[in-house]
């Protein structure tokens, strides 16, 4: 498919990103990796007046542990988080869930920051910040300021960022208590069908493809909380999900998925 | 196998060669359709139609011809003087088969969502591809009829003049008085019912198609990624009225085609008509969305087989009834699908009695046509899923039963019950072999103990045994199926002065390695390195004559035709060296290279010498011309008939329905091989292409006939993750239909992995109360598969 003809500029910082933003208006679009937003294009789908590329803004780029925090930079690709032993140390739930997306070429172009932005309920990183009970520092004009996950996804493919802010970073707590990621697709390079992401032996569960925005299972979070058993907490996993349906699965048999992946993922955390 | 059955005596055949042809495919020397630099080409873009079927009230091009770099628009009706002839189906199965005329363009109708209603030409792909916004095409949309059932019932008409929207029927029933009183008569009789989703030919290429005329004195060249450029010549001089002679095409690198690329594309035809209104190259390349509505697709039939059969399981009749989906037109060979199965419905067992009936029907669908195997992984798909429930009826295993059938070797040349000769054959053997690659006593014992354990991730073993008819096809034959052409093959071999040589071979290679293996075999004879034989092809102006590639034809038919070409030269070069050595020719043997008279070791001049001879002419025998060329073009006598054993061991989790692939054994018998390296090639990807039609692969359609699977996120094409090892070994039975002992394995993996593997997911079930399983056996079908038998934890 051919895009539609689009102009473009880099901004090489964080700070030139949002002044390009500044300048160019509500049809300008921050370019990342580009492996969500030039498919879009390509189907013309998507219609930017101007491509703000980020692509070399290195202060964005990057993983570092202080304390009880990771800091990462919302340019880090897929692979870096994939394969940083400081974060297989720190939080080996997300390294392992960034090796699960997609396959090596798009983990390679693709980044943490435009997973998070692009807010698709089907990617699976948002899944696994929502389980880790993130926080994501969004810049705009007037300086930085900080966002929950739990409040960030506002909607299909819409998220609390502002139109003139760029979404810095991500800072998730340390996280070595008992993980796991349960991904169900057809083929190794596949979105997931349903996703179950639990952190620190199910205190955190999010949830991919079962609704408009990716979700937390707050009810099995809750059930877990309360001493339940990884079979009954799982029980509730498709509370409050809508899921949607396409040709692999039908909302019931998603419903079905999303109960048997979470108490997988539960054992396997030691829930 | 016996030394004295291979005819090859160089050394070189049979050896593991890497193939020639990679190096530039793999450092992206080898050009293909979108690499061509063509200056000043206009780029073509279609406006396709969104809807199923509609009519069209007016096309209104003129904001697109607004558009910046935009050259010109057309609607059907504009183009509708440049056809001579509709777009060309030539298999008319029957002679009252009704083929609705078919323009590249279509005027007052949309049949299919992607039937092309406009085209855009423009300075650049980009602006051709903005120009399509801007033609305005006012529809009255109509209900679509998108399944066979419907199409069947005449709800709906399609092509109202043709009344109906049955195509044909197409019936094949030796003896019916005979097969009903076998049925009569049968202690077992299975019915079965499977469905053949459509599937998308996904090669890494798309279509592609440059035109490049030359508008003062006629000529015109096409380029097209094509499975047939020489068929294609030959459709495209007389669908657009050009003449033949003015007309070369060239397949340049083709990036694959599974049988999609062996057609006459409305793109085609469009392209070189474009090319010669504006007297300019004209260009077009396919995105992987357009693809997905507007190349052809396969499969796509329903097929009840029913077996009658004695207590024992011996096999005593089988019937099998079609309804095969043409979609809204009829393509270049589409209606002789289903028939190139017809024959074969009995497998590779011993049957007297047969009964065969097709009827194919229109839909509002994307046309179909032939896709790797077509007609025989149906036919395999059907009599193998049916030999598995006749297994269970009879009480006996998957390999009893088969064993029990198989036509015995001592019966070859077996008179197949369809009216075949199957030349040769030795099913046993490969079947024993494969369960030994497999491990299949063990595997049982596993399946038993998991059983007993009550284990919800379940085994199961899938057997499929098979037989093809390839190497299409003896002209004769086909002109009783009514197919338009021939199955012939030419070729031509020529020593050059400094004794390297050029083959020249009307097979048209897309990723084969034919230059490999036509040089392989060349060589062998002449006693030259491979590497100093080229192979010329897929360029009518360099090899004028052809029929290309497709039905697992280019080593038999054309293979032998090198073969028999080599040999004239062979026999032409003795004659003059036979006159510079004073010596009879028929005393003379070529052994590495050098001529050398029997029994007078001294006596001898090597090939190179006879070749320089035959250039300068100087000294030649009275009555020889100079230069040293052979040029044979062998129509064969019989098809041949490869077959062989497949295992799959699936793994199903009961709680999920996800199905894995566990392993993989098969045993092919593709008689001689030229290059096992090439030949274990074919049989991966054929394997694998198989098993996605069992696993993943599906066109999805919505009931306006809307495909809901026109990318490759959607459409499930297997990548190397989901590849497993394959056990792979062959037996060695040489066709005696041709020379050089060899059969067709293109297809093959892929006519014997589909069933293989839905044998073993039904296998893996079956405790459960499962007799049956749609394709694809995705994990949301088995879970409901599962469910619906009144199992299934939780
Ligand atoms: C073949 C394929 C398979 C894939 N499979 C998976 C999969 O299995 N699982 C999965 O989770 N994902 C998958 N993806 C998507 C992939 O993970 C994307 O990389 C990711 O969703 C978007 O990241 P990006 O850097 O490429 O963003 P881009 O495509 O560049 O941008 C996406 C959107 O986010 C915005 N954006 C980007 N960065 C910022 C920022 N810092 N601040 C504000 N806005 C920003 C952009 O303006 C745009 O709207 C797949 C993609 C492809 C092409």
């Amino acid at each position: 498919m051919i895009p539609a003809a689009v102009g473009y500029v880099r901004a090489d910082s964080v700070e030139a990103a949002v002044a390009a933003l500044g300048e160019h208006g509500d049809e300008a679009k921050l370019l990342a990796g580009g492996q969500s937003l030039i498919p879009l294009m390509r189907l013309r789908l998507a219609r930017p007046s101007v491509l703000v590329d980020m692509g070399r803004a290195n202060d964005l780029r990057g993983i570092s542990v202080d304390g009880d925090t990771v800091s990462i930079g919302a340019l880090t690709s897929h692979s870096d988080l994939e394969h940083s032993a400081e974060l297989a140390a720190a939080c080996p739930l997300l390294a392992h869930v960034a090796s699960q997306v997609g396959d090596p070429a798009v983990r390679h172009r693709g980044t943490l920051g435009g997973s998070l932005a692009h807010a698709d309920p089907a990617s699976d990183l948002p899944a696994a910040v929502l389980a880790l009970g993130g926080t994501l520092v969004a810049t705009g004009p007037g300086g930085s300021r900080e966002i929950a996950a739990t409040d960030f996804f506002t909607g299909f493919l819409e998220s609390a960022l502002a139109a003139d802010e760029v979404l810095a970073g991500v800072r998730v707590p340390v996280s070595t208590g008992g993980w796991s990621y349960q991904k169900f697709n057809r083929r190794a390079q596949d979105w997931a069908i349903v996703g179950v992401a639990v952190a620190e032996g199910g205190a955190g569960v999010g949830l991919v493809n079962m609704g408009s925005t990716p979700l937390r299972a707050s009810a099995v979070e809750a059930a877990v909380a309360g001493g339940a058993g990884a079979s009954d907490a799982a029980a509730s996993a498709a509370e409050g999900t809508e899921p949607p349906s396409d040709n692999n699965a039908d909302p019931a048999y998603r419903e079905h998925l999303v109960r048997v992946l979470t108490e997988r993922a539960l054992v396997a955390a030691g829930a | 196998m016996t030394v004295t059955d291979t005819p090859f005596a160089g050394g070189i055949v049979g050896e593991a060669r890497l193939r020639k042809e990679d190096p530039a495919l793999l450092t992206g020397e080898a050009k293909f359709i979108d690499d061509l630099d063509l200056p000043g080409a206009l780029w073509v873009a279609c406006v396709r139609s969104p809807h199923a079927h509609a009519r069209i009230n007016s096309v209104d091009t003129s904001e697109a011809l607004a558009v910046a770099g935009v050259v010109a628009a057309y609607s059907g009706e504009d183009l509708a003087d440049t056809w001579v002839a509709p777009l060309p189906c030539a298999w008319p199965v029957t002679d009252d088969m009704k083929n609705p005329a078919h323009f590249p363009v279509a005027q007052g109708k949309a049949n299919y969502a992607g039937d092309i209603v406009a085209v855009v030409v423009a300075t650049s792909r980009y602006a051709a591809a903005d120009g399509l916004e801007g033609v305005v095409v006012d529809y009255e949309p109509l209900d679509a009829v998108v399944s066979i059932e419907d199409a069947e019932s005449d709800r709906v008409v399609i092509h109202e003049d043709l009344g109906t929207n049955v195509s044909y029927e197409w019936p094949l029933i030796p003896d019916p008085e005979g097969v009903d009183a076998a049925f009569e008569a049968a202690e077992h009789h299975i019915t079965e019912t499977y469905v053949h989703q459509r599937l998308i030919p996904a090669p890494m290429e798309p279509r592609g198609v440059a035109v490049v005329p030359a508008p003062h004195n006629g000529d015109m060249t096409l380029y097209s990624s094509t499975q047939i450029p020489h068929v294609l010549k030959v459709m495209a001089a007389l669908t657009l009225g050009v003449p033949e002679q003015k007309l070369r095409v060239i397949a340049p690198s083709v990036g694959g085609g599974f049988g999609c690329k062996l057609n006459v594309y409305a793109e085609e035809i469009l392209c070189m008509a474009l090319a010669q209104r504006h007297g300019v190259p004209v260009r077009w390349t396919e995105s992987r969305t357009e693809a997905a509505g507007s190349t052809i697709q396969g499969r796509a039939q329903r097929q009840t087989i029913e077996l009658a059969a004695d207590a024992d399981g011996k096999l005593t009749a089988v019937r099998a009834t079609l309804l095969a989906d043409m979609g809204a037109y009829l393509q270049l060979v589409a209606p002789g699908v289903p028939l190139l199965g017809a024959f074969l419905y009995h497998g590779l067992y011993d049957v007297p009695l047969y009964s065969f009936t097709c009827k194919s029907v229109f839909t509002n669908l994307t046309p179909t046509d032939a896709y790797r195997g077509a007609g025989r992984p149906e036919a395999t798909y059907a009599i193998e899923r049916g030999m598995d429930a006749l297994a269970v009826a009879v009480g006996v295993g998957a390999d009893e039963i088969r064993s029990r059938n198989f036509i015995p070797t001592e019966k070859f040349p077996y008179d197949s019950p369809a009216g075949l000769v199957f030349d040769s054959g030795n099913y046993q053997p490969a079947l024993d072999r494969a369960k030994e690659l497999i491990g299949w006593d063990a595997r049982m014992a596993e399946q038993a103990e998991r059983r007993a354990a009550g284990s919800t991730t379940h085994l199961g073993l899938g057997i499929s045994t098979y037989v093809e008819m390839c190497g299409l096809a003896p002209s004769r034959v086909l002109a009783s199926l009514n197919y338009g052409a021939g199955g012939w093959e030419s070729a031509t071999v020529r020593i050059l002065p400094t004794c390297k040589v050029q083959v020249v071979t009307g097979a048209t290679p897309h990723g084969q390695g034919h230059e490999t293996c036509w040089s392989m075999i060349v060589a062998d004879r002449l006693g030259v390195d491979p590497d100093d034989v080229e192979v010329l092809h897929s360029d009518t102006a360099i090899s004028p004559l052809g029929m290309d590639t497709y039905g697992s034809r280019s080593l038999s038919v054309g293979g032998t035709a090198i073969w028999m070409a080599t040999e004239k030269v062979v026999e032409k070069a003795a004659t003059i060296a036979a006159h510079m050595l004073e010596a009879n020719p028929e005393d003379l043997e070529l052994t590495g290279g050098v001529f050398s008279v029997k029994g007078s070791p001294d006596a001898e001049v090597p090939l190179a010498g006879v070749a320089f001879a035959a250039f300068t002419a100087h000294d030649l025998p009275d009555g020889v011309e100079p230069n040293l060329q052979a040029q044979v073009t062998w129509d064969p006598p019989n098809f041949t008939f490869p077959f062989g054993a497949h295992i799959a061991v699936v793994e199903i989790d009961e709680v999920t329905g996800a199905v894995d692939l566990i392993d993989y054994a098969a045993c092919d018998d593709c008689g001689n091989q030229i290059n096992p390296m090439i030949v274990e090639g074919q049989v991966h990807g054929g394997i694998v292409q198989g098993v996605a039609q069992a696993l993943w692969e599906e066109a999805v359609y919505d009931e306006d006939g809307q495909c809901r699977s026109a990318n490759l996120a959607d459409y499930l094409v297997p990548s190397a993750a989901e590849c497993i090892d394959m056990k792979l070994d062959h037996t060695v039975t040489p066709s005696p239909t041709n020379p050089m002992g060899v059969k067709g394995i293109g297809e093959a993996g892929t006519i014997a992995s589909t069933p293989a593997v839905m044998n073993a997911v039904v296998d893996a079930l079956r405790p459960l109360g499962v007799t049956g399983m749609a394709m694809p056996a995705s994990p949301m079908t088995v879970r409901r598969a599962i469910e619906a038998a009144g199992g299934g934890a939780s």
